[in-house]
């Protein structure tokens, strides 16, 4: 029979070298902002004739806007984001245009230099909105997870230790978390993806799955323990793991077919999105198996406190020498 | 058992021919929910604009703020039915922002104008009355049947309907379309308007039709339309025995010559009180009055409101602009193909590995699948659900996680078989052993669903308000069908001489 219990260790350490690697990412380039968090506005541009992206540079320098953020879409449009670009100002007696919308000057403009050009989205936050949705995301996260931990609490109240369930299940929620953030802020110091309101909803979906996944798990477990099956509770936990191991990645891998579906045919717009889910649902499905029910042997045999003691005094010696 | 399985297959097919039938037909009507024409498509989808406007409440008493968000949410609705927008959405977010969204429309800023202007008051004069058609008209519609034809020139502006109770908000009778007469046929009685009405009307037979032309004067000889222009001031005011709610208005010098010249011309005739365009009031004229005049036929909240109004020329609470998006229709169309064929490519795979994995349960879970699928479909074209891009992916993401619940039995079905239970105890066992998970683990993402829905309307974000109302719609669903659809089909087969062949259960 497979031993999953018992490799414990290597599943933390191995899950520890994945969040270093994302928390360092996040301190060395923090997660890259989309206008949602930051305000302005973006186009996508589609030229009728091939463009440089040097000479959309320089003109749109020339416009006044030498800040612009210019990329290449996978399609070969121009995503150009800038500032937010001012309305047009009229005067409030005749009616009259005093400037024109600075969208429509540039757009203009490109027309002038490139030729014939389509818009193909445009989007624009004012600062008013993009204070809040950091407030909020951190809100929705924090109501989610004290929702859940609530929701577990009670559904395992039979049992004798029903809040462990709930905090193992929020750790392994907050490992894949911080997975997902990790990779971004990676993604986002490398490629240059940014994160808009989009990436939180997949977040929070993450969280969601994270949870539906680490809940299957604990059901078997609590079933396995009511049945007394298994010496202690370390072969009762991996018994249960065992027996859910099937179901778990096969979940998972008909989510990830759909998922993986979205990414190659869905289109660039939701791209990031689906790469969110396919990140959330792998690390998900993981961290049910190898951090949350595993979290629950290192509870009760209370291996945290044994580990600090081990490592304290070492830690001590190293400060003298 | 047999006897109760055949019935809930009977019903299941029922509801399958019932889903088929609404996803064939076009344009449906239920009754409870009403008519509807196919799916309605976010921006996203079909391209347009959507803007989100941020009301600010500094000077307005706490109390009065929600009144005046649904007013102002009522006019825009007004002015954007003017301009003849196919479907557009307008709606409350948050309690502060009013997001409209405008399929069809990308020109940003012909669609900020139309939110952003004036209230604008006119006076109008009658110049034709005729009985209303006796044949209801409806949004769509550009041509009425009156009774008198011959009353009306062309040019003139038309209202129909039952004017006398204006500004109500419930009686969409009572507000009234206002078109311009484009054509007219005497031979058939038959007014054609410049464009289509908006509103459907049922007239019967307290129905009008009148006819209006803006109420002039002149002015150093020239002819000039009474308009809110002149006003100098305007309240709210109790008149008469009755303490009838009114809104007194006061001109300036020119508008009181004007308004002197009209109402004596006008004795004993109505004189239409136009507000963005829609009549609000036809008093009679009594006598000719220069200085000041009364708009009666309100409530005392309509009168506060449409005095403010009138002050400052504007909607009743100032709008600020702090969101706007236009989608080029092109890439909506190309993301709505685009999701469609990555909708087909997931649900394959999911079907080619469920009956790979599973053999024959895979088989039915597939067709639990498909009909969860058609289901889902259907409720998406009867449940007023913009579906944008965002839901197209809770759609598909929900297709992988609905065959979870099928999984999970299964997987407890084959412990049961491999217990040495009999086939039947083991398919009913594994049912009743897989559910406490299943419902455990469904509650954890309707939770999430509901947080994500508040964060949505909160932020303003329709795409993730609509990701999170697919989902849980999608999860719920799907608990009916992998347990109710797929429970049945294989209670049904397990009574059939397949089910001795225990391989076909167990890879």
């Amino acid at each position: 029979m497979l031993d999953f219990v018992g490799k414990r260790k290597w599943y933390f350490l191995f899950s520890a070298l994945v969040i270093l690697v994302g928390v360092v990412s996040l301190i060395a380039f923090g997660l890259k902002g989309g206008i949602e968090f930051t305000s302005g506005s973006t186009m996508t541009v589609d030229f009728e004739q091939t463009v440089e992206q040097a000479d959309l540079r320089d003109e749109m320098a020339n416009l006044g806007h030498d800040d612009a953020i210019i990329q290449r879409t996978g399609e070969g449009d121009f995503l150009i984001r800038t500032r937010e670009l001012e309305p047009e100002v009229r005067d409030p007696e005749t009616g009259e245009v005093i400037t024109p919308a600075e969208r429509d000057m540039i757009e203009e403009a490109l027309e002038q230099r490139f030729g014939t050009l389509t818009v193909l989205d445009f989007s624009s936050v004012s600062p008013i909105v993009a204070t809040e949705i950091g407030r909020n995301a951190a809100i929705a996260v924090i109501v989610a997870t004290v929702g859940i931990l609530l929701y577990i609490t009670w559904a395992f109240r039979r049992l004798v230790k029903p809040l462990r369930f709930g905090v193992c299940a929020i750790v392994a929620l907050i490992h894949d978390v911080l997975v997902v953030l990790g990779t971004f802020a990676l993604l986002g110091g490398i490629m240059g993806i940014e994160i808009d309101a989009m990436f939180i909803t997949g977040a929070l979906t993450v969280i969601g799955y994270s949870v539906h996944d680490t809940i299957v798990v604990f059901d078997r477990i609590r079933e396995n323990m009511a049945k007394r099956a298994g010496k202690n509770l370390e072969e009762t936990i991996n018994n249960s793991i065992l027996e859910t191991l099937g179901r778990s990645l096969n979940t998972s891998l008909t989510v990830l077919f759909v998922l993986l579906a979205l990414f190659l045919f869905g289109g660039a717009t939701i791209q990031n999105f689906v790469l969110v889910l396919i990140i959330g649902v792998t690390t998900g499905t993981y961290s049910s198996v190898c951090i949350a029910a595993q979290l629950l042997i290192v509870w009760e045999k209370r291996e945290i406190p044994r580990l600090l003691r081990r490592l304290l005094p070492r830690r001590a010696l190293l400060r003298e020498a | 058992m047999g006897r109760r399985n055949k019935l809930t297959l009977i019903g299941i097919i029922l509801l399958v021919a019932f889903a088929a039938c609404v996803m064939l037909i076009d344009k449906i009507d239920l009754p409870l929910i009403g008519e509807r024409d196919g799916m309605r498509l976010g921006l996203d989808l079909q391209g347009g604009t959507n803007l989100i406007y941020e009301a600010d409440f500094s000077d307005i008493p706490s109390g009065e703020r929600s009144a005046r968000l649904s007013e102002t949410k009522r006019i825009i609705e007004r002015r954007v039915d003017a301009l003849g927008v196919t479907e557009p959405v307008i709606q409350t977010m948050g309690n502060d922002r009013i997001s409209i969204q405008l399929p069809g429309v990308t020109d940003i800023e012909k669609a900020k104008d139309l939110v952003g202007q004036t209230a604008i008051l006119e006076f109008w004069e009658q110049t034709g009355i005729s009985d209303a058609a006796t044949e209801a008209v409806g949004a769509g519609d550009t041509q009425i049947v009156v009774n008198n034809a011959g009353s009306f020139s062309v040019g003139d502006i038309i209202t129909i309907g039952l004017w006398q109770h204006p500004w109500s908000e419930d009686d969409d009778e009572a507000l009234t379309d206002a078109r311009t007469i484009a054509d007219i046929a005497l031979d058939t009685n038959t007014l054609t308007l410049d464009s289509a009405l908006t509103r459907d009307y049922n007239p019967g037979e307290e129905g009008w039709v009148q006819g209006w032309t803006p109420a002039a004067g002149t002015l150093n000889g020239e002819a000039k339309p009474l308009t809110g222009t002149y006003l100098k001031d305007s309240y709210p005011d109790l008149r008469g025995q009755t303490n009838e709610p009114v809104v007194v208005f006061e001109w300036d010098s020119d508008g009181a010559e004007l308004f002197s010249q009209i109402t004596g011309r006008l004795i004993n005739n109505p004189l239409g009180i136009v507000l963005d365009n829609e009549l609000i009031s036809a008093p009679t004229v009594e006598s000719q009055i220069s200085d000041q005049g009364v708009i009666t036929g309100l409530d005392i909240e309509q009168a506060k409101r449409l005095s403010i109004q009138l002050d400052t020329g504007a909607l009743p609470v100032p709008l600020e602009l702090v969101r706007e998006q236009t989608v080029d229709a092109t890439l909506g169309e190309d993301s709505l193909d685009k999701s469609l064929i990555a909708g087909i490519v997931g649900l394959a795979l999911v079907l080619a590995f469920m009956i790979i994995y599973y053999r024959l349960p895979g088989v039915l879970a597939s067709l639990a699948l498909l009909i969860y699928t058609a289901f889902l479909l259907a409720i998406f074209k009867m449940v007023p659900v913009t579906l944008t891009l965002a839901g197209i992916a809770a759609l598909i993401l929900s297709i992988g996680m609905a065959v979870d619940a099928n999984i999970l039995i299964f997987e407890r079905t084959k412990e049961e078989l491999r217990a040495g239970r009999g086939l039947k105890a083991a398919i009913e066992a594994g049912f009743d052993r897989a559910w406490p998970s299943i419902r455990d683990s469904n509650v954890s993402t309707f939770i999430t669903c509901a947080i994500l829905y508040w964060f949505g309307n909160e932020f303003g974000a329709a795409p993730v308000m609509g990701f999170a109302l697919t989902l849980f719609i999608g999860v719920a669903v799907s608990m009916f069908t992998a347990i109710i659809v797929t429970r049945t089909f294989l209670r049904l087969i397990s009574l059939t001489p397949v089910a001795k062949r225990v391989g076909l259960f167990r890879p």
